[in-house]
């Protein structure tokens, strides 16, 4: 990320921290604040998010002055598939079933190594939805489906 | 004498059949994570809670205690053969680890990181079963005020000792206390922060934070860069020879002293351990010379801290119910939902959960031995699995994992959102433990400040009139000033530097 600042990190930390504090000081709003003798809802998250306001105006202020490293490259491939695979797998879940769901996780997620192929994304696939529906389904008895609704299992 | 007795009591419970063998599940699960890169043991211990939810609670634990010191152990294996740190507390043990890997001296190397690592785990188990009931005793008169002021000493430790810029584990952590306060306030029942979201009226899971931050995280890290591994190094004969026990007894002794002592610290564990035992090494060294290109003492010295540290961290967490760490936040978390309080009152309360707990890290240790130096083959074999196999299952157990904890998809998509926040926050250098801890130290330093401020009557004071409330936050000021002097916030620079590399 490129930055107008001589800190690229430091620059875009304290952009978050300020964003971060002020966005919890105006929910804040809505809630008690108190006094220091009784403390309402509000009075500790103000507090807090004011100190992080100045934090993060420190940071951006010394962004100016002190170089720093410049932030290297994301891998935004990496990122969104974890991301997104990790998701759809939040959404098909219960409607497909593990023994759908877990192999597209697998198999999706796989894909954003460097060397992908398919006969062994598979076999591990089927290896780890075993595995899971033994430990998982069968051991701990977490309330999930093999075959979902979706797909007529039950 | 009534420190035998207690030890007897925890050996009783600790040698049971079942508790055996999870102790022996957890340090094997350890060092199978230590030795595998990029899954550390917050990830894993946080995956394997809900498992532990359907043991009773001493074998839960004596388990997660097991994978986390055992993970320091499996961590070195890696260092020393393949100079890849499995875990962050071995990057030191790479530096002169894989030199005598290179000159032929693996085996060597091999055993004074198992031996040193066995003697500081036998000594902190004393450390702990001495030191841990007079600070219980001590825990029992803290009032409110006192629990505030040392969760301030603990996240100020952890900001010191955050890697990087100061003022962004500060930020860190006072980002980790209001994410805490997500949920329902407990005291006027208002719902905070939760944008009408049922789901977090109860707060967001301190173990969702974990895998997204630790877990996701990592693996979006990985793959970032290709794969590199280096040549592996051949063992030859596993024995010290009559040199090297010379020169890596009193390494082992100075490494186990200073990983005990830093170990106790809140918001510190192993890492810090490891490499001040290695500095000062290098600094009293005869062989100084040598350092860096394959000496033993720097292989004995952090290899015995960093075992050292990881179990004398659990007193905090013993004594007081304070975490001090991440994994020990972890467990703090497995007593809650076992219906045990944690704090000052488990070792009156649970003496055979106590004990057994601490009895059970030195039988753990006399299993790691013998787990790795007969099996060190099938170990070096795992470092060889490649990454594109290991980061789905990774993906997988952190998936249903989440899931498991409360039936809930929404944990799933809040996962895959920390995990990319942490990633946001690793490329800005901002290290994610500090902000862990606070989250989980929010909403009870909230409470401590709450009931401290009602008692007084609004007087803030009350943070500087009650004895231990004072000396804790001059404690914290110290640690924060030592920082802030040039002189001593280069030799912190210098020292991350060294691990960094």
């Amino acid at each position: 990320m490129a930055s107008p600042a001589q800190n690229p990190k430091d620059f875009w930390t304290g952009l978050i921290y300020v964003a971060f504090g002020a966005a919890f000081i105006w929910i804040a709003q809505d809630y008690g604040m108190g006094t220091a003798f009784r403390m309402g809802p509000a009075y500790f998250p103000t507090v807090l998010a004011g100190i992080l306001i100045l934090i993060g105006l420190m940071s951006l202020g010394r962004s100016f002055f002190r170089p720093g490293a410049p932030i290297t490259s994301f891998t935004v491939k990496g990122l969104l598939i974890v991301v997104l695979s990790t998701a759809l797998f939040g959404v098909i879940v219960r409607g497909a079933g593990l023994a759908v769901a877990l192999p597209i996780l697998v198999i999706v997620s796989g894909y954003a190594s460097v060397d992908f192929r398919w006969g062994r994304m598979l076999a591990l696939a089927a290896g780890i939805t075993v595995f899971c529906v033994l430990v998982f389904l069968k051991g701990l008895g977490v309330p999930l489906p093999v075959v979902g609704p979706w797909l007529g299992g039950g | 004498m009534e420190l035998l007795g207690n030890l007897a009591l925890g050996l009783g419970t600790a040698v049971t059949p079942w508790n055996l063998v999870y102790c022996l599940i957890g340090v094997f699960l350890g060092t199978l994570i230590g030795v595998l890169p990029g899954l550390g043991p917050t990830a894993t211990i946080a995956m394997l809670l809900p498992v532990t939810f359907v043991l009773p609670p001493v074998s839960a634990l004596i388990m997660l205690a097991g994978i986390y010191y055992g993970s320091q152990y499996g961590g070195s294996t890696t260092s020393i053969l393949v100079n890849l740190p499995g875990e962050a507390a071995s990057v030191v043990t790479t530096l002169d680890g894989y030199q005598m890997a290179r000159k032929g001296r693996a085996g060597a190397a091999l055993a004074a990181a198992a031996i040193g690592s066995f003697f500081a785990g036998t000594v902190a188990t004393f450390i702990l079963a001495l030191f841990a009931p007079p600070l219980a005793e001590v825990a029992l008169k803290f009032g409110p005020a006192d629990y505030f002021s040392l969760m301030v000493l603990g996240l100020v430790a952890s900001i010191v000792l955050a890697q990087g810029s100061l003022l962004h584990a500060f930020g860190m952590v006072v980002l980790g206390l209001l994410l805490g306060l997500v949920g329902t306030d407990v005291t006027s029942g208002t719902q905070r922060f939760t944008f009408g979201i049922p789901q977090l009226a109860d707060g967001v899971g301190f173990v969702v934070v974990a895998m997204g931050m630790f877990g996701l995280t990592e693996i979006i890290r990985n793959l970032e860069q290709e794969e590199h591994r280096s040549a592996l190094a051949k063992i030859t004969s596993l024995w010290p020879t009559k040199e090297d026990w010379k020169r890596m007894i009193p390494s082992i002794l100075r490494g186990t002293l200073i990983g005990s002592a830093v170990g106790i610290l809140p918001g510190s564990g192993s890492i810090l351990g490891s490499f001040a035992a290695y500095s000062i090494e290098k600094k009293v060294s005869k062989h100084r010379a040598e350092f860096g290109k394959g000496a033993i003492e720097g292989v004995a010295a952090p290899e015995s801290a960093n075992n050292a540290g990881a179990q004398t961290s659990f007193i905090p967490m013993l004594t007081l119910g304070i975490p001090s760490n991440p994994v020990s936040a972890l467990m703090i978390g497995a007593m809650i939902i076992h219906g045990i309080q944690p704090g000052p009152s488990v070792i009156r309360d649970q003496p055979a959960l106590f004990w057994g707990m601490i009895a059970s890290m030195w039988v753990g240790n006399l299993f790691l031995i013998i787990l790795n130096l007969p099996l060190i083959g099938m170990w070096v074999r795992l470092v060889m699995v490649p990454y594109q196999y290991l980061f789905p299952a990774i993906l997988v157990f952190c998936g249903i994992g989440v899931f498991s904890l409360s039936n809930s998809e929404f944990d799933i998509y809040l996962m895959a959102l920390f995990g990319a926040l942490g990633y946001l926050f690793s490329k800005l250098g901002c290290e994610p433990a500090p902000m862990l801890l606070a989250f989980i130290l929010g909403p009870m330093m909230e409470k401590y400040l709450r009931r401290a401020m009602l008692i007084s009557r609004g007087d803030w004071t009350v943070f500087f009139t009650r004895p231990i409330s004072l000396t804790l936050l001059v404690l914290a000021v110290v640690a924060m000033v030592l920082v802030l002097i040039p002189e001593f916030s280069k030799t912190r620079e210098e020292a991350f530097r060294e691990e960094a590399e």
